[in-house]
């Protein structure tokens, strides 16, 4: 078991620290920089959070859609290559749901202020 | 510095320039360097851009047009009286400053967040899509015969040109699939005309002013092929930047956008441009993974491509609005 403060909570920290006090002193493209540095821990800390609970979903419906056990990648590997070769479509039961529910999972995670996201998110909370 | 040799560059083709001031890099356009600086002159300064090949990166090398070309085309352009900056001069060797040219700074604004929320473009964003339309419709007319050379595109070709960038990445993505499915399943065939595309027509190329259109700029990926590649990329909501009901570069409609593009002498044809947004968007998608790979693979281990190769789900989340769209 690792200690405290979690990986969470250390990025965090870098991040509040790079924003509140290096962010002011800086300008031109090193600021621009200095932004992209910040989104970059904030999604670290994302991931940190939501991967485990993510990934365990996904894993859980592709093995329904597939009917075999595998670790994601090879999991997912088999539905790009089903669906590749239009063994699996829009029409096959649960893919399209799947598919949504794996994206909106990545979308959490990389880009949680993307248009498209927050517009679906609302739909689900309708 | 770079100012030394811009100095001496200068020199040979700007008489009386006495050197040149204020050279700085810039941040926007991800594939090529460009340096923004000023000639100095006694009769007043002259505001001027540097584009010259980065030294390894940039598009896929199949798919960019080369600096000369681009050189060319904004020539072309700028003698049609489209809004593009007059090209001053070609980089030769003995200028030392690599390939590429120097051209007129046009003054204005190119980031999109500005461009859609600062007050004074309001009146432009009003304009914007009716004038895209126009002089993309310009940009399609520009007579065959004056065009350097180019590589010929396809519907079909771009598909399988996608297929194989993807496949390299040889990173699993369900979405992207569907995506090349259907692009297969309603590939609208050969295009009855075939002109020049500009190829990268979105924020970030657009230089406006609160007048509206000022330049496009950025021919990289100029080729031949579908006119109606040049108006579904501008519709990518990659490009709509949050304002997301509003499919022309988040300012404007299909219908103004179709209005200029009539205004400027051609017609749309709307089931083409919905089938290239669709290609666009996978389109950008690709471009992201490739961002993601020349991170791991090249030697600056770019943090800013590494950020963009996390960019890629965005555009699964917009396929699936275009192809599996979700009940209200």
């Amino acid at each position: 078991m690792q200690d405290e403060p979690t990986a969470v909570e250390l990025t965090k920290a870098v991040a509040d620290f790079l924003r509140n006090d290096i962010a002011p002193m800086i300008s031109g493209h090193n600021a621009f920089k200095l932004r992209v540095a910040i989104n970059a821990l904030e999604l670290v800390g994302r991931q940190l959070t939501l991967a485990e609970g993510g990934d365990a979903a996904e894993a859980d419906r592709l093995a329904k859609l597939l009917g075999t056990p595998g670790s994601l990648l090879e999991q997912n590997r088999v539905l790009a290559q089903r669906v590749a070769r239009g063994e699996f479509d829009l029409a096959t039961p649960g893919l399209a749901q799947h598919l949504w529910q794996t994206t909106l999972a990545k979308l959490a995670v990389d880009q949680p202020n993307y248009s498209s996201y927050k517009r679906e998110l609302g739909r689900e909370k309708k | 510095m770079i100012e030394q040799e811009l100095t001496r560059c200068v020199a040979s083709f700007y008489p009386g320039a006495t050197g040149v001031a204020g050279a700085a890099k810039l941040s926007g356009g991800a594939s090529q360097e460009t340096w923004s600086f000023d000639i100095l002159h006694p009769r007043g300064s002259y505001g001027a851009i540097l584009r010259r090949a980065p030294g390894g990166y940039g598009a896929a090398p199949t798919r960019a047009a080369g600096l000369a070309a681009e050189a060319r085309l904004m020539q072309i352009a700028h003698d049609a009286g489209l809004p593009s900056p007059e090209v001053m001069h070609v980089l030769r060797p003995e200028d030392a400053l690599g390939t590429g040219f120097i051209m007129a700074r046009v003054e204005g604004e190119t980031i999109a967040r500005r461009i859609l929320r600062g007050e004074q473009f309001a009146r432009a964003r009003a304009i914007l899509a009716r004038q895209l339309g126009k002089v993309a419709a310009g940009i399609h007319r520009l007579p065959r015969g004056e065009l350097p050379d180019l590589r010929e595109m396809s519907t079909t070709k771009e598909i399988s040109e996608l297929e194989r960038e993807y496949h390299g990445f040889n990173w699993p993505r369900p979405v992207f699939e569907l995506a090349l499915r259907w692009l297969r399943d309603h590939d609208p065939g050969p295009s009855q005309e075939v002109t020049l595309v500009h190829g990268d027509f979105r924020h970030g190329n657009l230089v406006i002013g609160p007048d509206g259109l000022r330049a496009v700029l950025d021919w990289e990926l100029a080729h031949l092929g579908d006119p109606m590649e040049d108006l579904g990329w501008i519709c990518v909501n990659s490009w709509r930047f949050g304002e997301i009901d509003k499919p022309v570069g988040g300012f404007g409609s299909l219908e103004e956008l179709f209005a200029g593009y009539e205004e400027g002498g051609r017609k749309a044809d709307p089931a083409r441009v919905k089938f290239w947004e669709v290609m666009g968007t996978l389109r950008w998608g690709v471009m992201c993974c490739g961002m993601m790979q020349r991170f791991r693979s090249g030697p600056d281990h770019s943090m800013e491509r590494a950020m963009i190769g996390r960019r890629a789900s965005e555009t699964e989340i917009d396929l699936l609005r275009l192809l599996a769209p979700r009940g209200d």
